[in-house]
């Protein structure tokens, strides 16, 4: 109803000329247009760069020792071993997770409804945790091959070994495939039935129609969910210290945490950096050619009925990669706090999962806000600045966490230092640190990491409306502020949901900035999971880890409901 | 007008965040920056509350976040105390500046010299003792001698280790560096290497759950690791040797602290320092984990005393931190993953 009345008067108080004009002269920004969009992904880019940069800064540095060493000793293994790595995860996460948004999107199969949620399970289980309890299941000491020994006698050589390349990727896979199934589902979904209609009017068979159509319309969700599992491959550290699988960021931690390197290790990191900039920048080359609007909202598409043995081939294939992505380890994770959950849970688990919702919470409010801020701003004023500056702001994303988290702690000490200091001279207070140790603090760092989890789902929408909605809209007499509340965030609402999901889950998962940068006293369930595992204590920390998979699972319903509407 | 419900929604999300912005009040408190976890400190913490009435407050992280955090908070930091649980880090932290030392006659009585900095800028609270377990149907006990004679190939495909990644295994080669001088420690550690069964675990348990499966026969753990796992499961076929008796002894690695350059509360905090490396404290401080106490008037809990008494390594523990790049390096070269 609002809306209504504002339009009214929006066509009221709009001079026809001008409309007209601006019609025409799009993109060109109009004379109503506010210039200060254009800051907007400066800023925040500027923000990004401050962490980043210090990473970065420690060129400067000379560490050219740990480099000799490595260079003369494992960098050779670990750069291919990372390389692996990246490319196993990268085309694993793009086919499980396109083949299975395809199925429920678009396909009627058994059980559809309840895999297109459950699906996306396995993203509240932190990939460590995926790893340790495949490991555990699966490795020569593990339940399975004890008892396949007791069956076949002592030699097991047709058993793989788990503790392998195929290993690590396998896991990363099943941790990692959600980013892409989630993006591309809503790709299929927003895609409507018109362009698949047309293809199969054109004489394209329902393959084909997927291969020419439906897929490269999806193109930027698909690529954008996988350059996020690349990212989190490539900074994950976790997950490949489990199997003790050395990759680059193996090096990074070696040199900073045996070696008491730390210029050696952001050098390293700095080099991460340039690799992920490099890939953003060209699958944007790649993409940027590309327009993936549809011309009307046009209704979803029929679902595809399949042939019976089709149907249930499906059904199975989605319940055996539920099964081994989230059933499997939950069961074990389960069957491990009951034998703990008597002496350990107490009340404060109540707090550390307040904490922990809440710190989530504020974050997505947060860091979906500034990215669809910076969604908008691009596309009103798309420019050589503009665009440099989304590329630089999602860059937290591809260095390690604990390296992030220290590029953040150092400037905020620094310029806490110099508060302190001003305080001290001005008004003679002690002060102490004052901005580190907030919550705001907390959150900005989250939002350096996870602002490119939330941009990439907000891009792609954006990307699916036309830009004759925006001239026509400005032919209405919105702007700014009101062209986006009135006209974009109502067509937004599904990727912004989308990048609300998984920032909530990423960040009720993430530790080392949690672990750095909490106020004294402020406990998450993150944080208990590192305080039983850093000393090796994994079953005891299936209880926080049940906690979190718990907690991640209702916001994780509740957005991808809302995204569905 | 159109833009009301946004500006709204901002002032709401920048009230709700300013609202914990953190309180600045100083009572009469030690603040703590623990690597040590929370599980393995807070009661001796609450002990002293008890005892002082001085409130600790702490945080716990890994030993590099909470240095770089020491350093980037420079003579701010509301750090007045660093618990880690190796000697290489303390080193680390002394080497920094970040470390004051302390003289005080009762540390002095209560941690033995090996275990503390020479120039008392930290000291040991809890020892850890790395040390050879074996498959007790496997190996006989007079099979086995030192650390070294691992690396004899007459344990060719019989020995299961840790990572070189794990800080434990850093400071056991670092101090074998110290003994021995670096050709003769990387031909060891390449005996080593030569002699395992399977790839280098993640975690000293696993080497031990691999020892007892039958993978392999013998592995070097730090004692507390195997005195869970038997705590678990105690029909497991595992024993402790202790290595190096007729040399140089077990090496010992600290779980340990000192007090920060900076420190805002200096006396409240060696007084916390004094009172973990107390009678009353160190029976907890030890036994929550089932290390070895640092003070000899203190006996050992009565699990871990089962296992035997042992000569010990008297190299002072800081070599480890002084010499564990090179360990690093020397692993790397020697192929120990």
């Amino acid at each position: 109803m609002e809306a209504g009345t504002g339009l009214e008067k929006g066509i009221g108080t709009t001079d026809s000329q001008g409309t007209r004009k601006g019609v025409f002269s799009f993109p060109t920004p109009s004379r109503h247009a506010s210039q200060g969009w254009r800051l907007i992904p400066l800023l925040v880019a500027a923000l990004v760069l401050i962490p980043v940069g210090t990473v970065v800064s420690s060129l400067f540095t000379p560490a050219g020792e740990v480099w000799q060493h490595l260079a003369e000793t494992t960098l050779p293994d670990l750069l291919t071993n990372t390389f692996w790595l990246a490319l196993g995860v990268l085309a694993g996460v793009t086919l499980l997770g396109v083949s299975l948004a395809w199925f429920t999107a678009v396909c009627e199969f058994p059980g559809r409804q309840f895999f297109s949620w459950a699906l996306l399970l396995p993203f509240a289980m932190p990939a460590y945790v995926t790893a340790f309890v495949a490991l555990g299941l699966f490795d020569y000491i593990g339940p399975v091959q004890t008892a396949l020994r007791e069956w076949f006698g002592p030699d097991l050589f047709w058993f793989p070994n788990v503790r392998s390349r195929t290993g690590v990727i396998i896991v990363m896979i099943l941790a990692f495939y959600p980013y892409v199934y989630l993006l591309a589902r809503n790709a299929f979904l927003t895609q409507g039935k018109r362009s698949l209609e047309a293809a199969q009017s054109l004489g394209l068979s329902r393959t084909q129609g997927f291969f020419k159509v439906a897929l490269p319309m999806a193109r930027p969700w698909i690529a954008g969910g996988a350059m996020l599992a690349l990212m989190e491959t490539l900074a994950d550290f976790g997950t490949v210290a489990v199997f003790n699988y050395d990759t680059f960021t193996t090096a990074i931690y070696k040199a900073w945490f045996a070696m008491f390197s730390l210029p050696a290790a952001s050098q390293l990191a700095s080099l991460l950096i340039v690799i992920v900039f490099a890939m953003i920048i060209l699958e944007q080359q790649f993409r940027s050619r590309m327009r993936y609007a549809e011309i009307r909202q046009s209704a979803r598409a029929h679902l595809i009925t399949l042939s019976g043995w089709q149907k249930w081939g499906v059904t199975g294939f989605a319940s055996a990669t539920l099964f081994l992505a989230f059933l499997l380890p939950v069961a074990q994770l389960a069957v491990w706090t009951t034998r703990v959950f008597a002496r350990d849970f107490d009340r404060r688990y109540l707090e550390f999962l307040w904490h922990s919702l809440l710190l989530s919470g504020f974050a997505v409010l947060l860091t979906c806000s500034v990215a669809l801020l910076m969604v908008y701003a691009v596309r009103r004023h798309p420019s050589r600045f503009t665009h440099a500056a989304v590329r630089i702001s999602t860059l937290g994303y591809a260095l390690p966490g604990t390296v992030l988290a220290v590029g953040i702690f150092i400037p905020i000490a620094w310029l806490d230092n110099q508060l302190s200091e001003m305080a001290m001279q001005l008004f003679h207070m002690e002060t102490g640190l004052l901005i580190q140790g907030t919550l705001a603090t907390m959150l900005i760092a989250y939002m350096t990491r996870f602002l490119a989890v939330s941009y990439s789902p907000i891009d792609s929408a954006m990307q699916r409306i036309t830009s004759s909605i925006d001239e026509a809209a400005m032919g209405l007499g919105l702007n700014g502020w009101s062209m986006l509340r009135r006209i974009h965030l109502p067509m937004l609402r599904s990727g912004i949901f989308t990048a609300a999901t998984l920032v909530f889950v990423d960040v009720m998962k993430e530790m080392p900035i949690t672990l750095m940068t909490r106020p004294f006293g402020w406990d998450t369930l993150a944080v208990r999971i590192f305080e039983m595992t850093s000393e090796g204590e994994w079953e005891q920390a299936a209880l926080p880890a049940v906690a979190l998979v718990l907690a991640g699972l209702l916001p994780l319903i509740f957005f991808m409901r809302q995204s569905e509407k | 007008m159109s833009s009301a419900r946004f500006n709204r929604y901002l002032t709401a999300m920048i009230c709700c965040v300013t609202l914990f912005t953190a309180d600045a009040s100083r009572a009469e408190e030690v603040v703590v920056y623990s690597a040590r976890i929370e599980q393995l400190i807070k009661p001796m913490f609450d002990a002293f509350t008890k005892d002082s009435g001085i409130a600790v407050k702490f945080v716990t992280d890994k030993e590099g976040p909470l240095l770089a955090r020491l350093k980037a908070e420079g003579k701010n930091t509301p750090a007045d105390m660093l618990i880690t649980v190796d000697a290489g880090n303390l080193w680390e932290a002394a080497r920094e500046g970040l470390l004051r030392p302390v003289e005080s006659e009762i540390l002095e009585t209560n941690v033995p010299a090996h275990l503390q900095d020479p120039l008392n800028r930290w000291f040991g609270l809890s020892v850890r003792a790395r040390t050879i377990v074996y498959n007790t149907n496997k190996v006989k006990p007079s099979d086995l001698s030192t650390y070294e004679a691992l690396a004899d190939p007459k344990w060719k495909n019989r020995l299961c280790i840790r990572t070189s990644k794990k800080v434990y295994n850093q400071s056991l080669v670092a101090m074998m560096i110290a003994e021995h001088g670096e050709p003769k420690t990387e031909q060891i550690v390449k005996g080593w290497v030569a002699n395992l069964a399977t790839d280098p675990l993640s975690d000293d348990s696993k080497a031990m759950e691999y020892v007892a499966a039958g993978k392999c026969d013998v592995t070097i753990v730090n004692t507390y690791y195997y005195g869970r796992l038997m705590k678990k499961n105690p029909k497991l076929p595992l024993a402790i040797f202790w290595p190096n008796q007729e040399s140089s002894g077990v090496h010992v690695n600290i779980s340990g602290a000192g007090v920060t350059k900076y420190a805002h509360h200096p006396q409240a905090a060696i007084k916390l320092l004094e009172f973990l490396s107390s009678e009353k404290a160190q029976n907890l401080f030890a036994d929550v984990n089932m290390e070895y106490p640092v003070n000899s008037k203190v006996k050992t809990d009565p699990v871990v005393a089962a296992w035997g008494s042992f000569k010990q390594n008297t190299i002072n523990v800081n070599k480890a931190g002084e010499l564990q790049a090179e360990a690093v390096k020397l692993m790397d070269r020697a192929g120990y993953k």
